[in-house]
Parts: C-alpha cells; structure tokens; sequence
C-alpha cells in the first residue's frame, strides 16, 4: 500500500508517542538499576539518580560475598515452584478433561461448581482461619504450594484446548476397550503437550511472583521465598544491617553497610532473571489472553 | 404406589447413568475435593461475620453475636474509609485503564511491521513483575530523603515532599502505578480484539477512498464497542475486590497514609495477621463476598443484553 504524505507523518507521529511511551515505562527500570551500581557515599549526598554520581559495585560485591540469603530464598522458591507446577499442571487437567467431554452426564453440575468460586468466595478471614488453625499449615511448604494448585481460570484454558480434541477418537479408544483412566494418561496427556506447556507457563509464573500466600503463612525464618525476602527487606528497616550481609560488608571493610544500594540490588537479582526470561515467552501469555479475556 | 415406582424407576436411570459416568467422576473427584477444601469450606466460615471470634473456640464454637460485628464496623471511621476507597480506586482503575489502553490499541493498529512488536514487548515489560518489586520501584522514586521525586523537586527549588506520611499523593500515584504495571496487557487485549477484526471491511473502505481516521472511527471503534463495553462491566462486576499488592506495597503499609490508601483488602490482611479486629474484618469480608457476587451477577446480565455469546454464564 503506498503510503500518502499525510500517512507518513501521521506513521512518523504516532511512532514518536510509542517511544516516548515505553521510555517512560522503562524509566523506573533503569532508575532501579542505577542506584545498585551507585557508590553508597553519592546516594547519601546526591540521592537516587538516573546518572550514578560515582559508580560502585559493592552492594553485588557484599551480596555475592555472602550469598547464602539470596540462595536461600532462590531454594524456596525454586522448590515450590517446581512441585507446585507438576502438581499443579495434573490436576487442573484432570478436572478440566470430564468438563470438556460433552457426553459426561455430570459435565454442567461440574462446571458450575468449579466456577462458582470465581463468583463467590469465604474471603480471606475464613480462609486464613481454616489453613491455620484447622490445617495447621502456618510455616509449611505445604502452605506456598496448596493455595495456587487449581484456579478456574487454568481450568478455562486447559478447557478451551481440550474442547477441540475430536469425540471420535476417544470413541475409538473406548470400543478399542480402554478404560477412561487409561484415555486420559496416554491419550489425552500427550495430546494436549501445548496447552499443557501454556499451563506450566502461567503457574509456573504464578508460583514465582507469589508473594500474598507467603505473606500469609510464613512467619519464621525457615520457608522465606524470593518474594517474601524482598517484602521484609523493604518493610524491615534493620533487615539488612542484622543480616549476614553486614557481616561480609566488614569483611569487605567498607566502613558503612551500604543499605540502600543492596536493597536495590536485591531486587534486580531476585526480579532479573525472571524479567529476562518470561518475556521470551510472551507470545504464550498472548495465547492465554485472548482465551480468557472474552470467557474469562 | 404409582408415585413410588416412578421414582423407583427414575433411581433405577440415574443408577445406570451414573455407572455408566463413574470413571469420568473419578477423573474429576480430586479437583471437586480440592475446591470443595479450600473453596467450599471457607464460605461456611462466613458465618463468623455473626459471631464473636475467638481462637481458642474456633468458628463453631464461638459465640453468636447478631449484626455486632457490623455494627460495630459501621461505627467505625474505618468502614466507610475502606469501603470508599476500594469503590473509587476500582473505578479510577477501571475507566483510566480502558481509555488508555483503548487509545494504544487503536494506535498501535495504524502501524505495523516489527516496531509494534517491540513497542508490545516494552510495555508488557511491567507485568512480568510482582507487586512486591513496583513496591520497590515507587520507592526508589518516593523514598523522602534520597528519592527521585524529590531530588528533581529540590533541584528546582521546591520543597520535599514526605510522600508516604501524606494522604494526596496517593490518588494519583496509585492510579499512576496501576497503568504502568496493566496497559501493555490490556493494550494487548483490544489489540488482539481489533486484529480479529475482519479485513474485508478495510478493503471495501479503501475502494470507497475512506481516510485511516474515517476507518479508525467508522469501522474499528464501532466493531470494538462491544469488547469494550464487556469488559467494562465485568470490571465493575468485580468492584469490590480490592487490589491489594498495590495498596499494601506501594504506600509501603504506612499508617499515615490509610486514608486515601487502605482498602477492603488491606483491612482485612492487617486485621488477621498484626493486631487487628478480626471481627470487623469478618463482617466487612462478609459484605465483600455477598455485594461481590450481587455486583458480578448483575455485571453478567447486562453483559448478557449487550452480546449474549460474551457473558460469563
């Protein structure tokens, strides 16, 4: 299509806004990024800059001096995350395989009741109560994995894929005289591999960026994740002075322990990675959008 | 007699029909255990709304109470503060995040080719954070003695500003917040609405010799009007439900600011796990569920008029 004069400066214009646009949705970023690498000496007199006065690594060098925290937190994270997804992944294509087969006489009741809980819900004070007083969950891993193991909303996707697998195999297989258990482990599993690694996808985000149940349930020292670490650094102001961080800071020999800068830190080395590897599957996130945007 | 064996014969059916259906169930039985635990169970603790609740007496042991709990709640300064804000922050959220997010879609539409990629990817860059992280971020920028916001303020001679312990700010800094974290998503949203469009009425458009604007608002805004309007009022079907990572880390869960950033949610949160009252908490919870729900079925029947295929059920 050739492009008029008009066109052309409109396309020129509307290009200007998208980059102002996403400069300013990076800024807070670079602002992050900036203060980590800024010599704790400039942040005390200069402040939080975009431009580092003096540039320093020393909060990286303090935290991988003594990177036992950070690990800590990486380990619980990782493991819930892990477990959670597995755990997770099979059951809500358990529940979302009877729900997408047509002849399943129970299929609306079903549905309903899996749906329902997007509508209506105990809230949070029954809720907390149960886990904690009648589970005795507080302070367990179990209490990071169980709250995100089945959300309708994964139901929904795994639903939407399932619904397009053909009645007609499944028939098949049944005169073939295969037992439903059996069509749905070596049949329906290995059939719906893409929805699946879209449903691993989110949970596995959901699991990682979870911060609320750990907020929750964890109140000593022994289960922390990433996300709740980086609450209590940010909340507790002598967090990081009491922490073995300060130790390695001496031994280091700075003279202050350079708090503002190593929390920073903190959290690009806790948010990094993830910033740097979910958006390489963005496309996946897209997918599940658009599923659950209309029937969401 | 006749009554008895017609529901003797319907047993019988049911029977046949549900041997016939047992094996799917049995598929389908840990997913209804687990909600039935972690979803069905807590709706009975609604009850506590009613009661005096005491750790020591569980929900079914403690003491019933009557509307107590709400009316101790309604006396309260907290109640009509929390219930205020969640209502107009939702609101603020709501409308802001469809206008901008309307106005990028349809932007983004006139271009094409690699740039609109990156500019997508940019702005989604946000939502791959937790809430815990914008918490730090907003810091960076608030924070009252080395902050961004006011290194530049007193660059040009103003005066500081101690952002957490004042209540203005937050209006616009949480709506602020919210759109940075959300507009690539809901961009994406209406993007993907508008590329669903079908061509054929651009070409037909271009014969008739129409301009890129005409297009945008005979052809694209018409087309997408009910996308819009759907996802509006689902929004406001779900009002109620406070955002609460944005209310709790953003304003870093600073009681000097409560007044312009406590919601439903965060009230509750506090009420459970720092010394709080639990019962108030039950009863606004309860006010939460029940005005939730009411709010999100009435949502889905106006969804329903507008475009029957988009409501929820």
């Amino acid at each position: 299509m050739p492009l008029t004069k008009l066109d052309r400066s409109a396309n020129y214009f509307i290009n200007a806004f998208f980059i102002i646009v996403c400069a300013l949705i990076t800024l807070p970023f670079l602002l992050v990024i900036a203060v980590s690498i800024t010599s704790e000496d400039s942040l005390v007199q200069y402040g939080y800059r975009f431009i580092p006065h003096s540039i320093s690594f020393e909060a990286f060098r303090i935290i991988f001096i003594e990177p036992s925290i950070m690990l800590k937190g990486y380990g619980v994270t990782i493991l819930i995350t892990v477990i959670g997804t597995v755990i997770a992944m099979f059951l809500t294509a358990l529940t979302a395989y009877p729900i997408s087969r047509r002849d399943f006489r129970y299929q609306r009741p079903i549905t309903f009741y899996v749906f329902f809980t997007m509508l209506f819900n105990g809230g949070l004070v029954p809720f907390y109560i149960m886990m904690t007083q009648y589970f005795h969950l507080k302070n367990t891993l179990a209490a990071l994995i169980i709250p995100l193991l089945l959300s309708p909303y994964n139901i929904l996707i795994m639903k939407g894929f399932l619904d397009k697998i053909s009645m007609e195999i499944i028939e098949s297989a049944k005169m073939d005289g295969a037992t439903e258990k059996r069509i749905f482990l070596q049949m329906i599993l290995p059939l719906s591999t893409p929805a699946l690694a879209t449903l691993g996808l989110f949970i596995s985000f959901a699991y990682w960026n979870d911060w609320f149940t750990a907020l929750l349930f964890i109140d000593n020292d022994k289960y922390v994740p990433l996300q709740l670490l980086l609450v209590r650094i940010l909340s507790q102001i002598e967090f990081l002075a009491n922490s073995p961080l300060a130790e390695a800071a001496d031994k280091l020999q700075y003279a202050n322990f350079p708090t503002l800068s190593v929390r920073m830190a903190m959290a690009i080395l806790a948010g990094g990675p993830m910033l740097i590897i979910f958006p390489f599957f963005q496309k996946y996130f897209v997918r599940g959008i658009t599923v659950g945007s209309l029937k969401g | 007699m006749k009554l008895g064996s017609r529901t003797g014969r319907w047993f019988k059916r049911e029977w046949i029909y549900f041997r016939k259906n047992r094996e799917l169930l049995v598929l389908a039985l840990p997913g209804i255990l687990y909600k039935l635990v972690i979803s069905y169970f807590p709706m009975v603790g609604l009850i506590l709304a009613f009661k005096f609740f005491r750790y020591d007496q569980g929900i079914f042991g403690s003491r019933w109470v009557g509307f107590d709990n709400f009316t101790f709640l309604f006396k309260s300064q907290d109640a009509l503060r929390i219930i205020r804000n969640t209502l107009l922050y939702n609101f603020a959220y709501i409308t802001l995040g469809t206008v901008v997010a309307l106005v990028f879609a349809l932007l983004l539409n006139e271009l094409s080719g690699r740039m609109v990629k990156i500019y997508q990817t940019t702005m989604f860059l946000p939502y791959f954070i937790s809430l815990v992280l914008v918490g730090y971020i907003t810091y960076a920028f608030l924070e009252h003695k080395s902050g961004y916001l006011n290194n530049v303020l007193q660059n040009f001679g103003f005066e500081p500003h101690k952002w957490y312990f004042e209540t203005k700010p937050w209006i616009f800094i949480l709506p602020l917040v919210s759109i940075w974290k959300g507009v690539g998503f809901s961009t994406l949203v209406y993007y993907a609405g508008i590329l669903g469009i079908n061509s054929e009425y651009y070409e037909a458009a271009k014969l008739d010799g129409a301009s890129r604007p005409q297009m945008m608002m005979r052809i694209t805004l018409p087309l997408l009007k009910p996308l819009v309007i759907i996802l509006f009022i689902l929004g406001l079907g779900g009002i109620f439900r406070g955002d609460f990572g944005l209310h709790y880390f953003v304003p870093n869960n600073v009681g000097m600011n409560f007044a312009t950033t406590d919601i439903i949610d965060t009230y509750v949160y506090r009420a459970l796990t720092k010394l709080g009252d639990i019962n108030s908490a039950a009863a606004v919870g309860f006010l939460q569920s029940v005005v939730g729900l009411v709010t999100i079925v009435s949502a889905n029947y106006l969804v329903r008029r507008v475009d029957k295929e988009s409501s929820l059920f």
